[in-house]
């Protein structure tokens, strides 16, 4: 009986759902931004959304977070309901993304200390400490967010986001504005952090290589719906080509053609 | 800036109004002094109204306002931690004001009486209630509301009867006066000067209106947080 109930346990972690979502829509007027999509995110999984322009990368990533309120379909967040549990969930999970950025008075480290707080965090100096280190923002703590560069604020949003160690990290073009050289150590740093602390990763890129290299899963989203899932390499040889950038072309060519 | 730079030009305009007028008369003391503590009075409303929507400003302009609203903080926290900075802002930016009309003028505010400091108090909520209202149109609306976190407390001032006592305001004004807090607040400040007691009715009015204005204003801006998220222009909001 307890050697069932513990398989029982440690199947369901392996296939464990943090994020579900069913007939997920958000129609602006006319326009459907996001049309009747499923799709889950595993545990320690990194997930990757990809898509040309307009696709409803950021919507769908909006209506996990609760800024945007679908039009219809079901969400579930780590087994809760975000309408009745918004607090603790957003509590357990955090977002990052190169359009946000942080009050521009206030100095790095006084940035996250502000967040820590909001975020309750136990330790703040040390996971403080520990995540400047992370990101290579020691020598920059304490200069306001106001002089730094575009790839320093999103450095430090990072950082921001794994202030609460979250079990779910949503994260929508990160890497937007970051070089070559941080941007590949982001995303390393991202890979351990699964691999580390098993935190699910929700990603939107378009950066098709990164997103080859980075995923677990992959979601193709054109015009507000699903149309291809799956391991990196099923999508490539579903599509037919060399690598994920070719898939994209051509979707996105066809899409012209079309129009 | 903002809170030293405003206070001091009202301050230094009125006094120079009041100083001017006091050469013609006499016997003009009393009004001049009922001026400048009207003056401080106005400000309080004001600084407390815009202490709050400025820290709103603020963290639209930073790009700020995903980051708290994907965090635990509920709107309600949110709303109440902007009515502490209004607070803080509005101690040093009224104290920088009833030190400076002492400086300048020897007038001291507390002449009035302790009984100010009831009905001062009340002036701050209304401006909170104002500023929580403003906000909320800035959400909705964006960048082009602006101009109401500047403007919308003095659509309230001649209603307010800061300068006059509402006696002398046509009876349709008169009425709309009694539904506003900082009218009841001002006559209320009049009675003080002239009687010397406290203003009970007055007071009890004020408190009750703002109680209604803030609990409105909070509704207000929670049903626009709504349509906010409906039409999916948090992320945009400010740009
Ligand atoms: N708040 C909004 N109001 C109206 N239309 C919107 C809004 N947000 C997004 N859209 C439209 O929905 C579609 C998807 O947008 P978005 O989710 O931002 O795409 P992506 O992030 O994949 O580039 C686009 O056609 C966009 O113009
Ligand atoms: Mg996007």
């Amino acid at each position: 009986m307890t050697r069932n109930n513990t398989k029982n346990k440690i199947i369901k972690m392996i296939i464990e759902n943090v994020i579900e979502a069913r007939g997920l829509t958000k129609c602006f007027g006319q326009v459907c931004a996001v049309q009747n999509i499923d799709f889950e995110l595993r545990r320690g999984e990194i997930l990757g959304i990809l898509g040309p322009n307009g696709a409803g990368k950021t919507t769908t990533m909006h209506m996990l977070l609760g800024l945007t309120t679908p039009s219809s379909g079901e969400i579930k967040i780590l087994g809760l309901d975000p309408d009745k549990d918004r607090e603790e969930i957003l509590g357990r999970i955090n977002f990052s993304s190169s359009y946000v950025s942080l009050p521009y008075s206030l100095t790095v480290r006084e940035n996250l200390l502000v967040f820590a707080r909001l975020y309750s965090v136990k330790n703040k100096k040390e996971k403080i400490a520990e995540l400047l280190s992370l990101f290579q923002l020691e020598s920059i703590k304490n200069i306001p967010i106001r002089k730094l560069s575009s790839g320093q604020i999103t450095r430090v949003s990072l950082a921001k986001a794994l202030l609460n160690d979250p079990e779910i990290l949503l994260l929508d073009e990160p890497t937007a504005s970051l070089d070559p050289d941080i941007a590949d150590k982001t995303k390393k740093l991202l890979s351990d952090k699964k691999d580390r602390d098993g935190t699910s990763i929700l990603y939107t890129s378009h950066n098709m290589k990164e997103m080859e290299e980075l995923c677990d899963r992959l979601l193709f989203l054109d015009h507000g719906r699903i149309i291809a899932s799956g391991l990196p390499e099923d999508i490539i040889k579903k599509f037919g080509g060399e690598n994920l950038e070719e898939v994209f072309l051509k979707i996105a060519r066809k899409e012209q053609a079309q129009v | 800036m903002e809170i030293f730079y405003w206070p001091l030009l009202d301050l230094l305009m009125w006094g120079f109004i009041s100083t001017y007028l006091s050469t013609f008369q006499g016997a003009l003391p009393k009004f001049i002094g009922f001026i400048i503590g009207a003056l401080i009075m106005w400000d309080i409303l004001f600084r407390s109204q815009q202490g709050l929507t400025i820290s709103f400003l603020e963290d639209m302009w930073s790009r700020n306002l995903l980051n708290l609203f994907v965090s635990p903080l509920s709107v309600l926290e949110y709303i109440c931690s902007l009515l502490v900075v209004s607070i803080i802002k509005l101690v040093f930016s009224s104290g920088m004001m009833i030190a400076l009309a002492w400086l300048l003028y020897s007038y001291n505010i507390f002449e009035l009486g302790i009984y100010i400091v009831p009905l001062a108090m009340n002036l701050i909520v209304m401006g909170w209630a104002i500023g929580i209202i403003t906000t909320g149109i800035i959400l909705r609306y964006g960048q082009e509301a602006e101009v109401l976190a500047w403007g919308i407390a003095f659509l309230f001032q001649p209603f307010s009867a800061v300068f006059y006592p509402v006696d002398i305001l046509p009876p349709l004004v008169q009425t709309i006066t009694r539904f506003i807090p900082s009218a009841h607040v001002f006559e209320g400040m009049r009675y003080v000067i002239s009687t010397g007691t406290f203003p009970v009715e007055h007071f009890i009015w004020a408190v009750v209106l703002n109680i209604i204005y803030l609990i409105l204003a909070i509704m207000f801006f929670c049903w626009n947080f709504k349509a906010v998220k409906k039409k999916g222009i948090l992320a945009n909001v400010g740009e």
